[in-house]
This record gives C-alpha cells, structure tokens and sequence, in this order.
C-alpha cells in the first residue's frame, strides 16, 4: 500500500488561501486525522487527494507518482481511492448489496466473487441480515455501516473519510468511533480522517495533524499533541488549558505569582524574553498546606475562586496570591475545598509546556 | 503497489502525471452551443420585439411607433382596462383561493381530497373552453341562467350578462384561482402548531391568533399569488377575445390582434412593451416580497400541525367549496356536454333535440379537426421534450458548477417567464416569418415558441430535481471508479424518473392547450386544436366547439391520470420552487 505524499500543497480561492503550503506524508497503513475548527482547510485537502479538487499550487504524489499538481490532476476515479461521504452518499435507488457491489462491479469482478465478498464485509460491518433493503428502510448508524462496507469492499489505495459521524447522535457517535478503529486494526487501509471533534480524532488515529487557517500546526500522536501541544491553538483546540506567560529572570522563569527555575522545565525554550506556557488542569493539584505539595513540586499559594461539579471531576478556579491571575484545576471528587477557603496549587514544572 | 489493488485494477490506471483531464477544453465549445440554442430561441425573438418597435422603415430608430400605439384615447383606455380586468380577477381569485386552501390544509372540512381535485379540474380546463361555457350559461336573454331566471320570475329580461367587465373577471378568476390556492395551502402546510400554540399561551384566542399570527405569515405568500394571477390575466388572449370584444371593453391583447391583422407588427411591438415592462416589475416586487426578511419561517421544516375542528360550520365551508366548484368546473362542462349532444344548443333538454351529428361530423368529416387535434399532441409532446432536455442539461451544468458563465445559461432559460405569450408570438413572427426564414405557418416555429415559452417552468423543474441530489452522490460513483457519465446514467437518472415525468406533464398540458402563442404562428397548415377551437368560437359553432374541447379535456385528463399513477397524486397540486 501506498505512502501518500502532499507536498506544498495549496488551493486558492481567489484571494483567500483554503490550503496554505501544506506538507505532510502519510505512512502506508496509517489512520491519520486532519483536525481542526471548520474552515480551517481540512475538507478542502481531503478533496484534493480523493481528487475532486485542482491544487492552485503545490503535490499530491502517491507511492511518488503525481497524482495532483496545478497543472493538472487525475480525476478521482482513476485514483483507486475510496471515500466515506459527510452524508453517506448512499445511493436510494439501489439496495444495501447493489450499493456495496457498485465499486466490484466497475471493476469488473465475476460475479460469483463479487457476491462472497460483499456477503463478507457485510458480515464485517454487521449488516449481513439487511441485504436487500433499501437506504430509506434503514436507520442512521446502519447507513453509515454501507458507507463503509462500500468504501472498504473494494480494497482502496487509500479511504478518506469525510466527518462521516457528524450526523450521528451522540451515543452512536462514540460507538461508531471503536468500530471505525477496529476496522482499521483488521484491514489497515491508509486512512484519512477529517473530523472537527477531538475526541474522535483521538480514538481513531495513529497521527492527528491539526490544522488551523489552512496550514498544518502540529502532527503527532494523539498523546503527544495533547500533552505536548506545540502552538497556543493547538494547546486551547484540544483539551481545556491555562495560557501562562513567564519572563526570565536570571536562572529563573518569573510568572505573574510565582517562579519557577529554568532548569526544571524539560523544553528547550525558544530565546524571547517572554514565554508562553500550557499548562493542563489535570496536571494540577490543590492541597491543604505546602507540605503537601510533594518534593517535586512547586507550592503556590492562593484560594478557591469558583468551583462546578462534573460528577466526574471537580472543575475549580484557582486566584494565585498577590495576582490576578486565575487557573484551572481539575480534581478527582473527593478532594473538596470550599469557595473561599484557602488552598495550596501543587504545580510540576515538568509539565508545563513552552508554546512557540 | 500491492497485490490487493492490483487484483483490482484501478490503481494501475494510473498514470505517471497528471493527463490534465480536468482542464477539458471542450466545455467551451459545449457553453457556446447552449448559448447559440438559447440565442436563437430567447434572446433573438425579445430583440426582434424590440427592435420593431424603435425600427423607423428606412432601418434608422425612431418613436413613431409608440406615438402611434399610444397616440390614441382609445388605446390608453384598453391599458387601463387591462389593469382593471387583472386587480378585479386577482382580488376575486384571492376571495375563492385562500378560504379554500385553508379549509383543505388545517380543517376537518369533509371532502378535502374531492375539492382538491375540483380546484386541479378548475385549472385543467382551458379558459377559452369554460369561457364557452359561461356565453351559453349566461349570454344574454339567451343563457341557460337567464332564462331559468326568466322562467322563474316571469321578468322580461335576463339579469346576467356574460360580455361584461364582471363577465371577464369571473371566468379568469375561477380559472386561474388555482395559483393562489396552490401558493397558499404550501404556506399553510410548512407553519406549525406550534406557532399558534405560542400565541395562545401568550392569552391570544382562535380568532386573534388567526389574524396576527396566522394571516401574516403566509401573507406574502397570498400576495405572491396574486401578483402571479394579476399577470397571467393580463397576458390571456383566449377569454378577451370571446368576452371582451363583444363587450365592448378593449384590452390590451385584443387591441395587439388588432394591430397584427392589420399588418402592424411595428405597432404590435411597440404596444406590447409597456405590458412587458409591467411584468417585469411586478415580478421583480413579487421576489422582493417573498424574499423579505422575517418571513424565513415559511421556508423551514414544519412541525406537527393540527387540525381546526369546524363543527357545524364544516358544512358551510363545504358548501362553498361545492359552490366555487360548480361554478367553476361543473356548471360550464355540464352546458358544454349539452351543447356537443344538441341539434342546436339552445333549444334545451328534450329528447329530439339529442343527436351524435357534431360528434360524426367532427371526427369523420371535418377536414381540419383530426389534423389539428395530432399536430396538438405532437407539437406539445416534442416542445415538452425539447424544453425539458435542453433545461435539465443546462440546470445540471450550472448547479454542478461545471461551466463557467453557467448561471448567464440559467438566466436565459427563466428569462421568457416574464414574456406574456401574445407578446412572445409577436416577437417570434418578427424573428422568423420574415425572408429569409419565412416560418410563419410552419409547425416548426409552433414548436420552437411552445418550447421558449415553457422553458422557464422546466428549468425550475430541473433545477429543482438536480439540486434534490446531493453531489456526494455523483462524487461516491466517481471515488469507486465510475465516470461522470457512469454516475448521471447509473443514480443521476433513475433518481430523477419520476420528477420528470411529472416535469414533462406540467409542461405537455398547458402546451397542448396554449392558444395565445399559437394564435399569431398558426396558418391553414400548422393549425392546432385550440386555435380551430377559438375560430368555431368566433363563428358561432358552439355545438361543434363542445365536441372540440372535449376531446381536449379527454386527452388532458388522460396524460394528467398517468402522471397520477407514476408521479403520486400531489405532484400539480404542489408549489415547485
């Protein structure tokens, strides 16, 4: 299976840069996700492989033959592609088989084989007893399974798929998620996934490229662009953070509130007098004294702001001593402080993250 | 490549580079030949119209026309007879239109399903045949209402008289009251329950909901309506022609037959474009209405809807359903079916007065009747297809964004919705009854104004069916492997089958009853059944004319139970955007 390539990619409408110089490759066998805020160019590079859209500038190349360039481009059914559609696309005058039997049937395969092998990834998609049915007698989710079943049935090069869970309410949503994963674990077709949502990107992916304002900010596994998020957008689009910014001073970093030494953050920090910093909710704590803090970390002392209960955790405003500064703390629910009382933040330099 | 898309196929069609497909310099030369089609038949003739009106006859420009078309009292007045003819047929259809759409959308009226219909026979009935109808029901002294009145009162006189202005403004309003009922019970359908329910919980009752609630929302689609009455009764040529002349109230269609037979067609022109200016505009009003903002809501989905409960009251409203209905459909066809089975129509029911002679003579006899009535049903059925071809490639290109320049295509498909059809007639003979073409008489110019004249109902029609695909649908054909081609044959097409059999009745229908394009094309040899209807008219041959109409209606009726079968009842009784 083929390594897709983009390299330079952009597509401009009229003025405006849809895709902005984007490069990325992607590995044979890969699940990986385009994820970003709607107009941020993800749709638009997701066309621009399966085809459907001319590159203004820059290449697609797949297993290093040009498939895209501003000169011209392959159309999408000569690129042995396939793609799963934001609306399923499932075609209504033609039953749950005829649907996954199209791509077979194009390409010409006996229909003996053609009939065992929709028979089979039927069963794959657990879709088998609704054969012969037709679209408009199905429900949402078993739609989204013939998307699937049509789109994989056919052994693509690579499957795109375009936000295909965004019609779907929330509970089938997380189930669809798994499936797709699991999916991609027995077949490993080279996947790209467009999806706004993080969790989803999350779950499904090997790599997430997020992308914001038609260029690429991040690519990395989903563990890495949440814990060590490169950009501000990154940091504030995937998870809930806290933006701090610290100054250096000698062989410290001086916040508004506190210090920390320079030599406890493990980044290399870029050479500016100033610094942003993410630093995750969940990575800090809220204690009763400095004692408790831990050797590790730095005890910051201040008080509870405002708190919400979120039956899964507590989600409390922190107001750091002689500041205005306000953090974010997410704690597990037995650990509960009052409004106003007194608290120490337990705070691990090594998990703060220095944002370009 | 691995062996799994090599067993397949598809990935070894690619090439090394790009083959630049995609930058297809033939969809130029395939823009240019709409364009060349739609030239020929839109563009031309609206600027033939034009330019005869400004063409001084040594072939500089001049306003001699206008000065002579407007120089006159005379014909000012039947301007202004015009307008008063179209806002009294408006205001009418609106009377006989909303009550009723309201009692078939949201009441528990008994019936519903049968008014429907009636309000569809209304429509289907060609308004130069009911206008017969009502000069044997209510010509004076001797129209079957006076003389029942007459026989009933003992009074010397009739009291109806059909060649009058109220004459003209009942027969079109109760023809034409079908657009506004259409217009209204779409509204009516697409508001909700819920939004009454918001008033009343707000201490509004049944009647104050009704008015600022009900009424306001699907006002601009009543006043949407009648515009679209007031335009089409000032465009028909048919009911002027058998009411109005008699009666002595000139409008403007009868005053352009008039400059035409007097070989005007300088005249005609110049005359004709202050009709066509008023179309413009008011057209132009009536997308500013429906566009306004506020009004957004009768474009959305609707919610539950209840039904008002009547009461007693259901059978008053359902008397005056039957009331508009027997006016409308039942008394004229009644008085038509007599005429057709009478020696002579005026001498009543009795049974030596019963004869099949005008049925022999009209199907065995008549040297013109059986052509007229083939060349109706061919010329409709091939403008029908042509108009629907050249629509649904044109809608197709442009919603699919496939050519540039595509929405200029579009334009020119609706642009003859504004062209009343006597006007089009006009510029049509100015465009090709002169050398070198010399087409006036021929079927093919019938065929050719038939077709400009309902492109503007198949684009819409198109269009609408195009854009009920999604693209991805087209875009799933193409990602597995398909053709563009593959994918218009395999689920572009069978998607669309049943809206466009429904497209080509909407448009095969009123094409084999138009009579005022054809009046001006037709000669001896390209004579369509309405134009022979419309000459027995004026000669008086009410019996022969029954017959006439009412193989008319047969066949009408006939092609509208087909689209019935195929298409599903509603689909003319349903608003098309």
């Amino acid at each position: 299976m083929p390594v897709v390539h983009l390299k330079g990619l952009t597509r401009a409408f009229g003025a405006f840069k849809a895709v902005d110089n984007v490069d990325l490759e992607i590995a044979d066998g890969e699940f990986l996700s385009l994820l970003g805020p709607s107009g941020c160019g993800k749709t638009t590079t997701l066309r621009m492989i399966a085809g459907f859209i001319d590159p203004t500038g820059g290449t697609i190349d797949v297993d290093g033959r040009v498939l895209s360039s501003a000169s011209g481009s392959l159309p999408p059914e000569k690129r042995g592609m396939s793609m799963i559609f934001q609306s399923y696309a499932i075609w209504p005058n033609m039953t749950v088989a005829e649907n996954v039997g199209f791509g077979l049937e194009i390409r010409k395969i006996p229909r003996e084989d053609a009939r065992r092998q929709i028979a089979e990834v039927l069963d794959v998609v657990q879709m088998g007893h609704l054969a012969n049915r037709y679209p408009a007698e199905l429900s949402g989710g078993q739609q989204q399974r013939v998307a699937l079943a049509r789109a994989i049935v056919v052994r693509p090069a690579v499957l795109l798929l375009d936000e295909p869970l965004s019609n779907l309410d929330a509970n089938l949503r997380e189930e669809m998620r798994f499936e797709i994963r699991r999916l991609h674990e027995q077949i490993r077709i080279t996947t790209v996934y467009v999806t706004h949502d993080q969790a989803e990107a999350m779950a499904t992916s090997d790599r997430i490229a997020v992308m914001n304002k038609g260029r690429i900010e991040q690519v990395d596994a989903p563990y890495t662009v949440y814990t060590r998020p490169k950009t501000r957008f990154v940091a504030g689009f995937i998870g809930r953070t806290n933006f701090v910014t610290g100054r250096k001073n000698g062989g410290d970093l001086v916040f508004d509130g506190f210090a920390v030494p320079t030599a406890s953050i493990p980044d290399a920090l870029p050479g500016t007098a100033e610094i942003d910093f993410s630093v995750r909710p969940q990575s800090l704590k809220l204690v009763r004294d400095a004692t408790d803090a831990g050797g590790d970390r730095l005890a910051i002392g201040g008080s509870v702001g405002h708190r919400t209960f979120l039956g899964e955790y507590w989600d409390y405003t922190f107001d750091v001593a002689n500041s205005g500064l306000k953090l974010k703390v997410a704690a597990p629910p037995s650990d509960v402080f009052e409004v106003g009382s007194p608290a120490v933040l337990a705070l691990d330099p090594a998990l703060m993250v220095a944002l370009e | 490549m691995t062996d799994t898309t090599a067993t397949h196929g598809a990935a070894s069609a690619m090439p090394g580079a790009p083959n630049g497909a995609r930058s297809f310099d033939g969809s130029m030369l395939i823009w240019l030949l709409f364009a060349a089609i739609l030239v020929v038949i839109v563009v031309n003739p609206i600027f033939r119209l034009i330019w005869a009106s400004v063409e001084h006859e040594d072939g500089g420009l001049t306003l001699a026309n206008y000065v002579s078309a407007y120089g006159r009292q005379r014909y000012w007045q039947s301007l202004i007879n015009t307008l008063f003819m179209g806002g009294g047929t408006a205001l009418l259809a609106a009377l006989l239109g909303v009550p009723l759409a309201w009692a078939c959308v949201r009441t528990d009226m008994p019936g519903r399903g049968f008014v429907r219909l009636c309000v569809l026979a209304a429509f289907i009935i060609p308004p130069y045949l009911a206008a017969v109808g009502w000069v044997l029901l209510a010509g004076p002294n001797s129209g079957w209402l006076n003389r029942a009145w007459m026989a009933l009162t003992g009074a010397e006189t009739g009291i109806f008289n059909v060649y009058s202005l109220g004459g003209l403004v009942t027969i079109m309003g109760l023809h034409l009251f079908f657009f506004i009922f259409i217009f209204t019970s779409s509204a009516l359908e697409l508001i909700s329950s819920e939004m009454e329910d918001a008033a009343n919980v707000l201490g509004a009752g049944p009647v104050k909901t009704a008015f600022k609630v009900t009424l306001p929302l699907i006002m601009p689609a009543i006043l949407g309506g009648v515009i679209i009455i007031f335009l089409q009764s000032i465009a028909l040529f048919g009911v002027p022609a058998i009411i109005a002349i008699p009666a002595r109230y000139p409008v403007v269609t009868t005053q352009l037959t008039e400059f035409f037979s007097n070989n005007r067609v300088d005249l005609a022109a110049a005359y004709a474009i202050p009709l066509l200016l008023i179309t413009v505009a008011m057209l132009t009003i009536q997308r500013k209405i429906l566009a306004r903002k506020g009004f957004t809501v009768v474009g959305g989905k609707g919610g539950e809807r209840r039904i008002v409960r009547l009461g007693r009251w259901r059978w008053v409203v359902f008397g005056y359903a039957m009331l508009v209905a027997m006016l409308a459909v039942f008394m004229p066809l009644f008085v038509l079916v007599q005429a057709a089975f009478s020696k002579a129509w005026s001498r009543g029911f009795s049974l030596d007065n019963l004869t099949l002679d005008h049925v022999k003579f009209i199907l065995f006899e008549h040297q013109g009747a059986l052509p007229a009535l083939t060349k109706s049903i061919l010329y409709a059925s091939i403008a029908a297809f042509c108009a629907l071809t050249l629509a649904l490639v044109i809608a197709y290109v442009v919603r699919r964004n496939l050519l540039r320049f595509g929405q200029v295509l579009a334009f020119l498909c609706m642009a003859p919705f504004v062209i009343p059809g006597i006007i089009l007639a006009i510029g049509f003979y100015a465009a090709y009854a002169p050398p070198p073409l010399l087409l006036a008489g021929t079927g093919l110019i019938i065929i050719v104004a038939f077709t400009t004249r309902l492109l503007p109902i198949a684009y819409q029609n198109s269009a609408a069916g195009v854009a009920s695909i999604h693209a991805e649908m087209e875009e799933a054909v193409r990602i597995l492997g398909g053709t563009r081609m593959t994918a218009i044959r395999r689920v572009v097409a069978p998607l669309l089958k049943r809206s466009l059999v429904g497209a080509w009745i909407l448009i095969f229908v009123p094409a084999c009853q138009e009579l005022s394009t054809a009046i001006f094309l037709s000669g001896p040899h390209n004579r369509v059944l309405s134009v022979l209807i419309f000459d027995f008219s004026e000669e008086g041959r009410f019996e022969q004319l029954a017959v006439l109409g009412g193989l008319l209606l047969i066949i009408t009726v006939i092609i509208v139970t087909i689209g019935f079968r195929i298409v599903g009842r509603d689909f003319m009784l349903r608003r098309d955007q």
